[in-house]
């Protein structure tokens, strides 16, 4: 069998997204146990210049209209006819909005094994994966066909998987892109919030935990009182009880305070790997084994309703 | 239009988790299942769509402790028809599985849309939406927090980082992984789920052909090790807020 690893790259409106250079770094780990090289894919139109910086031996190169945006039912297409050329060892693609449409219906259409939310490469090319909200880790076998793999930040920096070398780049030919049944119509710039939460360097972080909407204004008398800005995990947002333009994840805004303050939050791994970048993070949550502790300095199971209070109380008197 | 909304039930996290002793699987004698908060999520937005188009919309799921509550909670919510799927599922079955058995029975069912939970937290094989819909020969998109019907095709708002939007349109028959529906999950009063259990039947069907094709063989499950660990400040509530002053001190930022 091929020994060598594939990496999907994934790109946004010119710019490769951070995942890839994660992708490529664990897929150079695991090429050193399959005696492999490690081939970037890159789909996209006018793009070939994404490839500079991809720290891989080779890129296989797609140019087509249809592949200036993404899209999952032409990817799958495309990505079908390589993986059947190639057969590689594995295929890396990212557990996220454009990775995750891609890679299940190629497992499906081609019978390939898929290990999903993939952390990082262990020894004898043992994949470890991060699953229940990051409380659990399962260790599992490298697939024996060609496996699928879809990789979640957090364990290698993406600096590892860029090289100041550009790699050689191959163009492959693309197959007809007719008669696709998704068709990307436009795209809607975010809403522009009063404060831009990712420049703020002092962020008051609300999660599940704050309960109901009247709880918000417990973080919002301690952001006032200490001079910070009221922000939320996912739950809180989809409640509606703060807008969009708060919201700290995956889908929202990567921020990177002097200090963050994480209440109620449990520190799922989508929500994670947008604040790793904070200096200091402090998590106030009654569960000892709430995974932010796992990445916060300081932390308390005291419970919020009793100290957020009490700390608005204290700082106020402290400037009084 | 015909809606289809397949469900399930995933550990609370909120509870402590523990291994078991083959160490593969998670010990199940105290673990809580509530709804992959994802598929409440598909379950609003199919509600949300049979009150703007009259479309009808079915519920299921597969059968283990608390699917009939699942299920009755979707029918006081709106959901017009209920199914759950008898089969051993004790030994681990992965989405390849489910899905593969799932889509012989949903064919016949004629959707025109089904929309599922864009992802659920004990996923270790990819989401089930990509899944069915390649089984199924139709188009998928996940990610999604808006659906529109607009006759043979949906326009959908799918998610991409930064709170960037992509407006995509899809030709029916299609799945959806929904990520969040327009509106919070709606609240329904235990009454009205009570009402639905003297009213509404849950047809049951064999799930058959599970097998663990497509998935992984996990060798062993364990806590994460955390490279780092916060440094405990009070458990006592006042004395936690004068540490913290004094750490926001030390920072500067008081």
């Amino acid at each position: 069998m091929n020994p060598d690893i594939f990496v999907t790259i994934e790109h946004l409106r010119g710019k490769v997204s951070d995942i890839s250079y994660v992708m490529l770094a664990a897929a150079r780990e695991l090429a050193k146990s399959t005696g492999g090289k490690v081939l970037a894919i890159l789909l996209g139109h006018d793009a070939q210049n994404l490839a500079g910086n991809l720290y891989a031996d080779q890129v296989l190169y797609a140019d087509h209209a249809t592949l200036a945006d993404f899209n999952p039912e032409a990817y799958q297409k495309i990505l079908v006819g390589i993986i059947n050329e190639y057969k590689p060892r594995a295929v890396f693609f990212g557990h996220t909005t454009i990775g995750m449409d891609a890679v299940g219906g190629i497992s499906a259409q081609l019978g390939l094994p898929l290990v999903s939310s993939v952390r990082s490469i262990g020894a004898d090319s043992k994949l470890i994966s991060q699953i229940c909200g990051g409380k659990i880790m399962a260790e599992c076998e490298l697939p024996e066909s060609t496996a699928l793999i879809t990789m979640v930040p957090g364990d290698y920096k993406p600096e590892l998987g860029q090289s100041i070398q550009s790699p050689p780049v191959s163009s492959i030919p693309v197959q007809a892109l007719d008669g696709l049944r998704i068709t990307l119509k436009q795209y809607i710039e975010p809403e522009t919030g009063d404060v831009d939460i990712s420049k703020e360097p002092l962020l008051i972080a609300v999660g599940r935990g704050i309960q109901n909407q009247d709880n918000i204004s417990l973080a919002e008398e301690l952001a006032q009182e200490i001079g910070g800005v009221v922000c939320a995990s996912r739950p809180v947002v989809d409640q509606g009880w703060l807008p969009s333009s708060r919201l700290v994840g995956k889908s929202g805004s990567t921020v990177k305070p002097k200090v963050y303050l994480a209440i109620g939050i449990s520190g799922a791994p989508e929500h994670v790997e947008a604040i790793t970048g904070s200096d200091v993070i402090i998590a106030i949550n009654t569960d000892p084994a709430a995974p932010i502790f796992n990445i916060a300095k300081y932390g308390t199971t005291a419970d919020l309703f009793d100290l957020v209070p009490a700390l608005t109380d204290q700082i106020r008197n402290n400037k009084g | 239009m015909n809606i289809i909304v397949p469900v399930k039930l995933v550990p609370d996290l909120v509870e402590e988790l523990s291994i078991d002793a083959s160490g593969t699987n998670l010990d199940t004698a105290w673990l809580r299942l509530i709804i992959n908060e994802f598929d409440d999520h598909a379950i609003e937005q199919s509600i949300l769509l049979k009150e703007r188009t009259g479309a009808h919309v079915t519920v299921l799921s597969t059968n283990v402790e608390g699917v009939d509550d699942l299920l009755f909670t979707a029918a006081a919510k709106g959901a017009d028809r209920l199914i759950k799927f008898n089969g051993d599922f004790d030994s681990g079955v992965n989405n390849h599985a489910l899905a593969r058995a799932m889509a012989n029975i949903l064919k016949d069912l004629n959707p025109d849309l089904i929309l599922t939970g864009v992802q659920a937290n004990n996923d270790l094989d990819g989401s089930i939406g990509p899944l069915l819909a390649e089984y199924l020969g139709m188009p998928y998109v996940g990610y999604v927090s808006g659906v529109n019907v607009l006759g043979n095709i949906v326009s959908v708002r799918k998610e991409y980082p930064g709170g960037l939007i992509g407006e995509m349109e899809v030709t029916l028959p299609a799945v959806l992984g929904i990520q969040a529906a327009e509106q919070p999950p709606r609240y329904v009063a235990i009454s009205k789920v009570r009402q639905m259990m003297k009213t509404i039947n849950i047809d049951e069907q064999d799930l058959t052909g599970l097998d663990t094709l497509g998935g992984p063989i996990v060798k062993r499950l364990f806590q994460p090790e955390a490279s780092g660990r916060a440094m405990m400040l009070s458990e006592n509530a006042e004395e936690a807020a004068r540490q913290m002053v004094a750490i926001f001190k030390e920072l500067g930022t008081l």
